[in-house]
């Protein structure tokens, strides 16, 4: 073994990030339209994030869908959706504040995570542009892979600092599973 | 350990993700009914080995609530269902019927 180590991923916690929860039927025609002129973005599939620029849409449940962009635009683009929907049952709220997000980048990352979710982390199973809403240890997170050697991942503000030292203890160097 | 398949995510979501709710199905007997209802409503329970209908939430997911037919006994999960009906689906039922031959029926 080498004498300098790198982990298998490094963490990063980013700086404050727009968020805005939209709910809705996200089957019905006119909430799709709504979003899409609001936002630019088609809402995604069961599971799936789609991203574009700066912006990011993500599914959340079968009625709610989550908007990542940058922190100062939420209140503008929150109004904007709010324009747009109208008299429609939906509705869309600033959620930037309740939220850490975190980077995970490395060629292990995948390690990193599936040693602390419960979830299938093999390359054929989960991939590019899903977002899996799960449990880390013993908080509630959501990730997604940006590329092959990294994630993003989202957890509550108030288990921001457990969900940091729960990534760093599994990037440890030289724990690698080595499963993937 | 329990793997369920959430009804509204489509994954394979183990036991830790999910959050146990008792017995599904149950009526409600609420002002007006006879004290011998109520009583049935708020503590009595089926607690069968075999067949069991219950609710689940994917609280670690998508924090929706569904159902689950499964077998106490072997562990044996029959399907799962979305919570917005009554009655467990027919072709669920058929299902079970044709695996457990002397099941009595979910009622």
């Amino acid at each position: 073994m080498s004498d300098v180590m790198a982990p298998l991923a490094t963490v990063t916690a980013l700086p404050a990030q727009g968020m805005i929860t939209i709910r809705g039927n996200l089957k019905d025609a006119g909430f799709i339209a709504a979003v899409k002129s609001a936002s630019g973005l088609d809402v995604p599939a069961q599971r799936q994030i789609v991203t574009q620029k700066e912006l990011a849409l993500a599914w959340m449940s079968p009625d709610e869908l989550l908007l990542l962009c940058g922190y100062e635009d939420a209140p503008a683009l929150t109004n904007a959706m709010t324009e747009a929907f109208g008299d429609q049952f939906a509705m869309a709220v600033v959620v930037s504040d309740a939220r850490a997000v975190f980077d995970l980048e490395g060629p292990k990352v995948r390690d990193v995570l599936g040693k602390l979710a419960p979830v299938d982390m093999a390359p054929g199973s989960f991939g590019h542009g899903e977002i899996r809403r799960t449990r880390l240890a013993q908080v509630a997170a959501a990730f997604w892979l940006t590329c092959d050697d990294s994630a993003r991942l989202v957890c509550f503000r108030s288990v921001a600092q457990y969900a940091e030292d729960l990534l760093k203890t599994s990037a440890k160097p030289g724990t690698e599973v080595g499963y993937f | 350990m329990l793997i369920l398949e959430c009804p509204y995510c489509g994954v394979k979501a183990d036991e830790t993700e999910l959050h146990g709710g008792g017995e599904a199905h149950l009526k409600r007997y609420g002002p007006g009914s006879s004290d011998a209802d109520f009583e049935g409503y708020l503590f009595h329970r089926k607690n069968p080995k075999g067949v069991h209908f219950e609710r689940w939430r994917h609280v670690n997911g998508c924090g929706k609530w569904f159902h689950a037919a499964r077998c106490t006994a072997t562990l044996e999960v029959f399907g799962t269902y979305p919570a917005q009906v009554t009655a467990p689906p027919k072709a669920l039922i058929n299902k079970i019927k044709k695996k457990r031959p002397d099941w009595e029926g979910w009622t």
